[in-house]
């Protein structure tokens, strides 16, 4: 049941569509589709977090694109490293809906499922009310982590000095 | 049990578990000692009240199965196959046969989802002694690919039919918005071969695991029909001779209000409490079982009939085989239908749909004007319905282990509730123990 291993970047936006700025992390890759080379994979995963798993295992690069909520100002973009560095707002155990991305990390971490290099942009939310539509402050934080993701893809494509 | 007066058996003891791990949603579990007996067993589901009945109220019939699948994100189709089947009994129209294909196969979908992340992210950690599915997939990360591979293909399953996974858009009252590519469908067929292996794989497993002893004498309830095993469609049938139509429901099963949780507790009027879901369906349908799934129940050793709530993983595991089955036998008969959906006009009536929800029966009825507008609906989810023999079952359980020390209570409550696979959305560890003693 397993598919082809990704041989270039990945790019994945998490986060629920109905709940404001938690639809940053797919707004952004809904940007960022049209503007990658065609060999870098852009998904969107609503709800669907274990599905990184099949997705970024062997990727030279993984961005995943989620809102966070850290207490810094709304549209903050957070640059992690998913293998070092601690990930922000991870409940203590996982939701049965599926799992945080600090449990997918974990998870993949466990089954040998993780690209060689993890990257985590982490676009601080100011309201996850119900309802459609990015606020101003995030829309703008969008843009940003859009501009970061594609650098880092055209970093990771750029041939590696001898 | 006999006792023994002393100052031990005068203390009260509250055991209280207020945040429950690895079930869906958040609820807690308070347990009242007095005298060295359980005087209280409550489960406490702490989603807010979703008014999702009230909220149906003055909207059109058409929109019931898309509004009330919000209700989960684990089992939306069970709502939107509850749904559409009350609202086509109201307005007296029958579903093609290769569209009621079609929704059996996006159930099978959600079973096989629900069933796998259950199976192997929430339940078999007990039995292995792990706190959790991480923790258990770094020594057996072979099974949890096993089961993870099995949840997508679910998932893949529901996204084919459904149009995307969580949520499904393409239900309508009638049939679908859209049919699936017939090359999609067969490009399927192989991959829920592999799936149903990977299914058999997963009856062997648990079928091994070490299971605490049980016994549940309460009335088991499930759909029943005369030759399928329950998921889209049957009559409400129990162990103790129920057998109704879907518009007799509410004349047998009623529901309270108790003043610590949100949820409503329900019961047969006429008995008490009762238990729905895989056991209740086994119970009643072991026999209607796909050959290689009643194989696999044998080869378990599961019996005509299973009354531990520990052994449901089991039962479980052979319902994804079963679902897998189901799915392959769809597939290969697969014509595509002359048209995704019947055409259907609102008329005044009442209409009642029951299906089988991964974990347990979910009823709904629905009361139409003639304009198409709901004037009331009534919706009766699987936890409601299974909450009071989970309560019964906290309360034998800390009865008989009383001696334990209290990490080890604590944890045999907890594993008690999640043998149950309740659903709190539609029912984590932050353990607190307090014992008073006067």
């Amino acid at each position: 049941m397993h598919e082809s291993r990704p041989r270039d970047a990945i790019v994945v936006g998490l986060g629920s569509p109905d709940r404001r700025d938690d639809a940053a992390g797919l707004e952004a890759v809904r940007l960022l589709a049209p503007l990658v080379p065609p060999d870098v994979r852009v998904a969107a995963l609503p709800g669907r977090e274990t599905e990184l798993l099949d997705l970024w295992t062997g990727a030279p690069l993984a961005i995943v694109i989620d809102a966070v909520l850290s207490g810094a100002a709304p549209g903050t973009v957070h640059r992690l490293d998913g293998f070092i560095d601690a990930l922000p707002g991870s409940p203590p155990h996982p939701s049965s809906h599926d799992l945080g991305l600090p449990d997918i990390v974990e998870l993949g971490r466990a089954l040998g499922r993780l690209p060689a290099r993890l990257l985590i942009l982490g676009i601080e939310a100011g309201t996850v009310a119900h309802g459609p539509g990015l606020s101003p402050p995030v829309r703008i934080g969008v843009e940003r982590a859009v501009r970061i993701a594609l650098a880092e893809v055209a970093t990771a494509r750029s041939p590696s000095p001898a | 049990m006999a006792e023994r007066p002393g100052r031990s058996d005068r203390r009260t003891r509250t055991i209280r578990i207020d945040g429950l791990a690895r079930v869906e949603g958040h609820g807690s579990v308070y347990v009242r000692v007095e005298g060295g007996r359980v005087v209280e067993a409550q489960l406490r589901l702490f989603e807010p009240p979703r008014l999702f009945e009230a909220l149906l109220r003055g909207r059109d019939f058409s929109e019931a199965p898309d509004i009330t699948a919000r209700i989960c994100g684990i089992c939306p189709v069970a709502y939107q196959m509850s749904a559409c089947r009350a609202m086509e009994d109201a307005c007296g129209v029958s579903v093609d046969e290769p569209v009621r294909e079609l929704r059996r196969l996006l159930y099978c979908g959600e079973w096989i989802e629900s069933h796998a992340l259950h199976i192997y992210l929430l339940h078999a950690p007990d039995f292995l002694g792990y706190e959790d599915g991480i923790a258990m997939a770094r020594q057996h990360p072979d099974a949890v690919r096993r089961g993870l591979d099995l949840k997508k293909l679910g998932n893949e399953i529901v996204t084919l039919l459904g149009g995307r996974e969580i949520h499904p858009v393409n239900v309508r009252v009638g049939g679908f918005f859209h049919l699936p590519a017939p090359d999609a469908l067969a490009a399927l067929g192989e991959r829920v071969l592999r799936a149903r292996d990977a299914a058999l794989d997963t009856v062997r497993w648990v079928a091994a695991f070490e299971v605490p002893d049980a016994e549940l004498d309460c009335e088991l309830v499930a759909l029943r029909h005369p030759d399928r095993y329950p998921m889209y469609e049957g009559r409400p049938a129990s162990t103790a001779g129920l057998d109704i139509e879907p518009s007799e429901f509410e004349a047998h099963v009623t529901e309270d209000q108790a003043d610590y949780t949100h949820a409503l507790q329900a019961r047969i009027a006429e008995r008490g409490a009762y238990l729905t879901g895989p056991l209740a369906r086994y119970a009643l349908n072991a026999e209607r079982l796909s050959p290689v799934a009643l194989e696999a129940a044998r080869e378990a050793r599961l019996g005509p009939e299973c009354r531990n709530p520990h052994r449901s993983i089991v039962v479980r595991a052979v319902e994804v085989v079963h679902a897998c089955e189901e799915a392959l036998r769809i597939l290969a008969s697969y014509e595509p239908p002359a048209r995704p959906a019947v055409s259907v006009e609102p008329r005044e009536a009442m209409g009642y749909g029951c299906t089988e929800a991964p974990r347990g029966l979910l009823y709904h009825r629905y009361d139409l004007g003639k304009d198409g507008a709901i004037r009331a609906a009534r919706i009766i989810p699987p936890t409601s319905q299974n909450q009071r023999v989970i309560e019964e079952d906290l309360r034998a359980t800390v009865q008989r282990s009383l001696a334990l020390p209290r990490a080890e209570l604590e944890h045999a409550c907890e594993r008690v509730v999640r043998s149950y696979d309740p659903c709190i959305s539609c029912a984590t560890h932050f353990l607190r123990l307090e014992i008073d003693e006067p």
